[in-house]
């Protein structure tokens, strides 16, 4: 597969400064961060609050341009300001607030928006309308009004908004934080379907463990750095180690682990309930 | 001392086209030194609810009861209540707006008429309750991680020294370690200060591990409310509703189907696993 995201020593400085412009601190958010993303590929960064997990978010995308250290996106350097537009189309941004990311009254005329406002043809743009709402399951819903949809469904909205402006590649900054369970499964769901049906590479922040064990990869930061990197299932089996950088596990690797602290023959990185069972079962 | 909610009903927009009866004949006793947890979807009526108990919102028909006087009564003083009935809101941070930590932390006192000396008294009191480091005391609001920030909120709040203490969701956006250092802290805040904790959250497994009672809403109304354990034993009722039971439920449930001895109610991973290693070991 072609790679997608080059990121090579990014890094990236906040420069706090007093009223006379003088520097009063520096803050390294990133720190010589490499990355590597296929096109396809469903990956998860994890990490502590302030770990740098956001402003990498926002370099994907050339909302932020790296210090020092290059950032290829589909081919473009972020650094290179007349790519900016093509590579911010090509990688969408979801937040984690769906009120502060929906603008207009109706939901269809919330996901025209973004394609109305680089001028695509109007046919074209109910097209895609139609096309993104389908996409995330909320076709149904275009005439109605976003104010009376629940939090899930509300950010399938605002992920079909970056759908209808055709990205190859969606970044969710922690899209669960606000919903409840049900709307949490609804958004996840959405997502590894435009990554399953339309390739669309998909880079998921979360701190919600659960999210993330369908990921192809996961990326562990900390202080600006990656610390950890690979499959869910070789992260997951670090239990000793991701609790010492004050990250947690999943529930059920977390139950799994705790009885095999407890002499069960258990193997390490149990993902799932299903999993578990079997292994159980085998025991009893 | 308690909180009594009686049939209370509280209509938005009544008598227009956008009608909506969020709140439907509630009827609750929170007593002292409750740790209660409130879950249910979005729309639930869940924030309408605890509006309602610090006087924020005056209900439609129906009553509220703070230590035996009618919240509803001419000449109570409302303003008394909402600094014995401390609401957190949802990102708490967002509304920290003084220059130094103390400054926002005492603002609330100041407001309560005390002076200089006896307001920064009880914001230091509040900021070591929230474990909040010193050093830090006369930095700016605004230059602080997300978790300190939201400790800073809170400590405002404690600042007026509440009796009931109402937060919701306090840990949204928070990482692993952020969530569980500040339900420890309400938890602790809970013991030795007495305090009676109300927690609105989204996370079954937060509310399965601290909270002794779990009120859920849904449709305005109270659907369940009673001990974790029994709540989440209707797991398949709570997805109807937009909810779930914490994933160790799930795990007892499968094992129990799959011929596995095991009691289903546990509701936390300590839980479980003291029940799988009974029936295995």
């Amino acid at each position: 597969m072609d790679q997608f995201i080059k990121a090579r020593n990014v890094t990236f400085e906040y420069i706090r400064r007093d009223d006379d412009g003088n520097v009063e601190g520096i803050e390294t958010a990133l720190d010589k961060v490499d990355l590597d993303v296929k096109a396809g590929d469903f990956i998860a960064i994890l990490g502590a609050n302030g770990s740098g997990k956001s402003t990498l978010a926002k370099h994907i995308n050339a909302l932020l341009t790296p210090e020092s250290g290059y950032l290829i996106v589909d081919g473009k350097d972020t650094h290179n300001k007349d790519h900016t537009l093509a590579i911010r189309q090509t990688a969408g941004m979801v937040f984690q607030n769906p009120d502060n990311q929906i603008i207009a009254s109706i939901v269809e005329e919330d996901v025209g928006f973004g394609p109305e406002n680089i001028g695509v043809p109007t046919d074209e743009i109910w097209t895609r309308v139609e096309k993104s709402l389908r996409s995330v399951g909320m076709y149904h819903y275009r005439h109605h009004s976003p104010n009376r949809l629940s939090g899930g469904q509300k950010q399938r909205v605002a992920i079909a908004g970056v759908m209808a402006m055709k990205p190859k590649c969606i970044i969710l900054d922690e899209p669960t934080a606000m919903l409840d369970p049900i709307g949490r499964q609804e958004v996840l769901s959405a997502v590894r379907e435009l990554n399953k049906k339309n390739g669309i590479t998909v880079i998921l922040i979360t701190h919600y463990m659960e999210e993330t064990i369908h990921a192809n990869r996961i990326f562990v930061m900390e202080s600006g750095k990656v610390i950890m990197q690979g499959k869910p299932r070789e992260i997951f089996s670090r239990v000793e180690e991701l609790k010492d950088h004050h990250l947690a596990v999943p529930q059920v690797t977390e139950l799994a682990w705790e009885l095999k602290q407890s002499g069960l023959s258990l193997p390490d990185g149990i993902l799932t309930k299903e999993e578990l069972i079997s292994e159980l079962c085998r025991l009893s | 001392m308690s909180i009594i909610v009686n049939e209370l009903n509280y209509i938005y927009n009544p008598g227009t086209a956008m009608e909506v009866q969020a709140l439907r004949d509630i009827n609750l006793e929170i007593k002292d030194g409750e740790f209660i947890g409130i879950i249910g979807h979005t729309g639930s009526g869940k924030s309408t609810l605890i509006q309602h108990l610090n006087g924020l919102i005056r209900a439609t028909s129906g009553g509220i009861f703070y230590n035996g006087a009618d919240i509803y009564d001419e000449g109570y003083d409302l303003r008394t209540l909402r600094t014995k009935v401390g609401l957190v809101f949802q990102y708490p941070e967002h509304q920290l707006f003084e220059t130094t930590v103390m400054a926002d932390v005492s603002y609330g006192p100041k407001n309560q008429g005390l002076d200089e000396k006896e307001a920064t008294l009880r914001a230091v009191g509040s900021l070591n309750a929230v474990h909040f480091p010193e050093k830090h005391f006369y930095d700016s609001p605004f230059e602080l991680s997300g978790g300190q920030k939201r400790r800073v909120a809170i400590a405002g709040v404690l600042a007026m020294k509440p009796e009931v203490l109402i937060l919701d969701e306090p840990t949204a956006g928070l990482d692993p370690q952020g969530r569980d250092e500040i339900l420890e802290m309400v938890s602790n805040l809970r013991s030795t200060q007495h305090i009676t904790v109300i927690l609105v959250s989204h996370s079954m497994e937060d509310v399965a591990r601290y909270v002794d009672r779990l009120i859920v809403m849904n449709g305005g109304g109270v659907m369940y409310d009673d001990t974790p354990q029994a709540v989440f034993a209707h797991y398949k009722e709570l997805e109807e509703v937009g909810l779930m039971a914490p994933q160790v439920t799930y795990v007892m449930h499968a094992l129990a189907e799959a011929g596995i001895p095991v009691r289903t109610g546990a509701t936390t991973v300590a839980e479980a696993k003291d029940e799988i290693l009974s029936v295995l070991c």
